[in-house]
């Protein structure tokens, strides 16, 4: 059962990265890319449209989690305190940044929310990326100090960086040489997803240019691929076990490559839908391959005096998580109705659709 | 420990307070945008439709805002809350997960479509995706009173040695004997508010000389349904939340009345007074005697417990705040109520629209629901004091054990200083669509 719902949550979580990502993603190429005002309008529109019915997939999953492994929520989400507050505050800005530009017509108004819109994207591809690498580096839990735990063993609290910026520290931070390398790769991937689903959803000038953006930022994401593969093993020596022992682990990161080798043809694919998966098979990839490197476990522990948080340690008692297994299965059906519906009526190109007042 | 405390829950009390303005008008507005959208369908005038549309407007600034600040309510219980949320988590878990699962994707899945989506659909189907928008809207407070209502009266659980409530009986968590009346109370308070901004709307267009046909239709609107609503929010349901207090929370009854001794030939009814701490005592008191007896029991002479037969342990830690919450909530709502039967009374005679002096009323009187409906959670939410779940984990022992006051104190001047932002610019994007009006489209 705990199978179950750690499948449940990845799945949603998965969803969330693919749905906002792109979100996220097009911030990014907005920022760095749109000059127009005509192309700043509709990229700003792509993503304005969905973000709300984007994050409720966070909010879905934050509340699964609460549900089905409620000693792991309440460790990484208090140990993890000062990045998660300012990622809600980005959420915030961002969201603001997208439902004010259209409320007023002239250009100064836009470009500040242009601006927040732009920035804390960006800002939030980072920091999700630096939280990933967070938890497959593992936190110093309970707090160890001279062998001795100063919290309960489950809990732990990270400043954002420790002195010494290294993932090796026996008390590492938020921020480290190897968290800001996962944080770079997760700004490049939402980039390339954000750029394929303009494309995708409008008609912007640029989107001929994206296209070769695309293809640039995928070789520098094949280069970090691998760099960050290699970091890995120095942090972990024994991240590759669970896919040596369980081959199959291995279709996980076959997702990701056949994402990343797929889009060295961007130019060649005729159809954008097509593009737009691989870079979603990216964001499945790369999130699946971590979590099967470190299944069961979901935070390992940096000392030896902790026992890592697993699925098993952390999770809800079994009638709990049964109950939960039945309106589960029907919110699920009907949050597919809910999508297919959504996608019937606001699927195509938006640049001639209505947004604002 | 104690600063960490305080921090944490003056973070938690800042952060719904804001949070708690925009679902209150969401919830009630999402049921007249209803209402007017089946009025248009019914008789195909187009003033109605425009209603709808304009009220929609109102409905979107205030969802996004609820959305934003709602997202850190959820991931305080985990960073602020986290021993709670171990302890508690298999039990309020259930029904947190659920408001995501059947409200939310609900919620912002039809909004999108009601707002984007009339050409499309048609009528009809507009129809639909308003009324879905509207019952995602409730069942999150649904959902939302459920879990309080398991944290004022545990139900269905057991606790384990660790410590962990551990959940046994699934239905029991909606059958708990707290949640319908809470649950009715609060969302009939909620069209308590969005019939006052409505009708104080209206008001305004009238005493304007602009939109009069809008200002008419609003103002009559925003009267019917706010005297009914205001009238469901005194009785059956305040009424029966009380009874409620009586009998599973006696030591915050007593306190949120103000009876410091017990009268054992029935307890009088506090009108007036500012509780005394030091004397143990209500200075400048106006009370009216054995009227709390009858009203909570039908016996004038029922012996109501007092402050003094309960231990210091036992009684809310801020009495003077929880007896000033609930004051203000009770004589607020008395207020509602008079102000919408005259101004039902003078609807009726058709001279509402004439008559200025009472639109005046009506158009100032809006923050007040707002400050009604909060004094009500401050209620609920003080009188639960000083536990976390009623009797069994105290606030204290929920808190984070990692982070410290100075990360609290750090994170809550973000929220003030960001919630200041967001309030000035909600005020401007509201005040600008009001000033706009309701516009009549052209096909």
């Amino acid at each position: 059962m705990e199978l179950f719902w750690y499948i449940a949550i990845a799945i949603v979580l998965a969803v969330f990265f693919i749905l906002d990502g792109y979100d996220f993603g097009t911030g990014i190429i907005h920022l760095f890319l749109a000059k127009k005002e005509k192309d700043k309008e509709v990229i700003a529109k792509s993503a304005g449209l969905f973000w709300d019915s984007n994050e409720v997939w966070l909010v879905a999953a934050g509340g699964m989690l609460f549900m089905a492994f409620p000693t792991f929520y309440a460790s990484v989400f208090s140990g993890f305190y000062l990045p998660l507050i300012l990622v809600l505050w980005l959420i915030i800005f961002r969201a603001i940044g997208l439902e004010l530009r259209s409320q007023f017509k002239f250009q100064m108004w836009k470009d500040i929310w242009d601006v927040s819109f732009g920035v804390s994207s960006l800002l939030l591809a980072l920091f999700f990326g630096i939280a990933l690498g967070n938890i497959v580096r593992g936190v110093n839990l309970g707090g160890v100090e001279k062998g001795v735990s100063v919290y309960e063993g489950h809990y732990f609290f990270l400043p954002l960086w420790d002195s010494s910026f290294s993932p090796l520290s026996k008390t590492p931070g938020v921020i480290d040489w190897f968290t800001i390398v996962i944080g770079i790769i997760s700004v490049i991937t939402l980039a390339i997803h954000g750029a394929n689903w303009i494309v995708l959803k409008t008609n912007s000038t640029i989107n001929t240019k994206l296209k070769k953006v695309v293809f640039n930022l995928n070789s520098i994401l094949a280069v970090f691929t691998i760099f960050s593969l290699v970091i890995w093993q120095i942090i972990n020596p024994n991240s590759l076990n669970n896919f040596i022992d369980n081959p199959y682990l291995m279709v996980f990161p076959i997702i990701y490559l056949t994402g990343l080798i797929g889009l060295f043809f961007i130019k060649k694919i005729r159809k954008d839908i097509y593009s737009f998966i691989l870079s979603c098979l990216l964001i499945i990839g790369g999130i699946t391959s971590s979590l099967a490197s470190l299944f069961p476990v979901l935070l390992p522990s940096v000392n030896a005096v902790n026992d890592p948080l697993t699925i098993y340690n952390t999770s809800a008692p079994e009638y709990g998580l049964s109950v939960a297994l039945n309106w589960g299965i029907i919110g699920f059906i009907l949050i597919s109705i809910y999508l297919i519906i959504q996608k019937r009526l606001l699927g195509g190109k938006i640049d001639a659709m209505d947004y604002g007042h | 420990m104690e600063d960490m405390l305080f921090y944490d829950r003056l973070q938690f009390a800042f952060t719904i307070t804001f949070h708690y303005i925009f679902p209150q008008l969401t919830m009630g507005l999402s049921l007249i945008i209803v209402f007017f959208k089946g009025q248009y369908l019914r008789n195909n005038i187009e003033k109605y439709n425009d209603a709808a549309k304009f009220f929609m407007k109102i409905f979107a600034i205030n969802f996004t805002m609820g959305v934003v600040t709602g997202i850190p309510m959820e991931f305080q219980f985990g960073t602020n809350w986290a021993k709670f949320s171990e302890l508690t988590g298999s039990v309020i878990g259930q029904t947190l997960a659920m408001e995501g699962m059947f409200s939310f994707f609900l919620e912002s899945s039809f909004l999108a479509l009601f707002i984007f989506g009339e050409k499309l659909m048609g009528q009809k189907l507009h129809f639909l995706t308003g009324f879905f928008v509207f019952l995602g809207s409730w069942a999150s407070g649904w959902f939302i009173l459920a879990t309080n209502a398991w944290m004022q009266h545990p139900v269905g659980y057991e606790i384990l040695d660790n410590g962990k409530f551990v959940l046994e009986n699934f239905t029991s968590l909606f059958s708990n004997p707290w949640l319908l009346p809470a649950f009715l109370h609060n969302q009939f308070a909620s069209v308590v508010t969005s019939s006052f901004v409505v009708a104080s709307i209206g008001a305004f267009y009238i005493l304007r000389n602009k939109n009069l046909e809008y200002g008419k239709l609003f103002l009559k609107t925003g009267v019917i349904f706010g005297t009914i609503s205001s009238l469901l929010v005194a009785f059956p349901t305040g009424d029966w939340n009380a009874k409620n207090v009586a009998k599973y929370q006696p030591a915050s009854f007593a306190a949120m009345e103000g009876i410091f001794e017990t009268e054992h030939a029935g307890a009088e009814i506090v009108l007036i007074g500012q509780p005394n701490m030091q004397e143990k005592k209500l200075d400048n008191k106006i009370a009216v005697p054995n009227i709390l007896s009858f009203l909570t029991y039908q016996d004038w002479s029922r012996q109501i417990p007092g402050m003094d037969q309960f231990k210091k342990e036992e009684l809310p830690d801020n009495i003077p705040a929880l007896y000033y919450a609930y004051h203000i909530m009770v004589g607020l709502g008395t207020i509602f109520i008079g102000v919408m039967f005259i101004s039902a009374f003078f609807l009726w005679k058709k001279k509402l629209y004439q008559l200025k002096p009472l639109l005046w009323v009506i158009m100032f009187l809006v923050p007040f629901p707002y400050i009604a409906n909060l004094t009500g959670w401050y209620t609920a939410e003080l009188g639960r004091q000083p536990y976390l779940v009623y009797g069994l984990l105290r606030t204290s022992e929920g808190i984070s054990p990692t982070v410290s006051s100075g990360n609290t104190l750090f994170t809550l001047l973000g929220f003030v200083a960001l919630y200041m932002l967001l309030g000035l610019l909600f005020l401007v994007l509201v005040g600008k669509t009001i000033n706009e009006g309701p516009k009549h489209q052209t096909h």
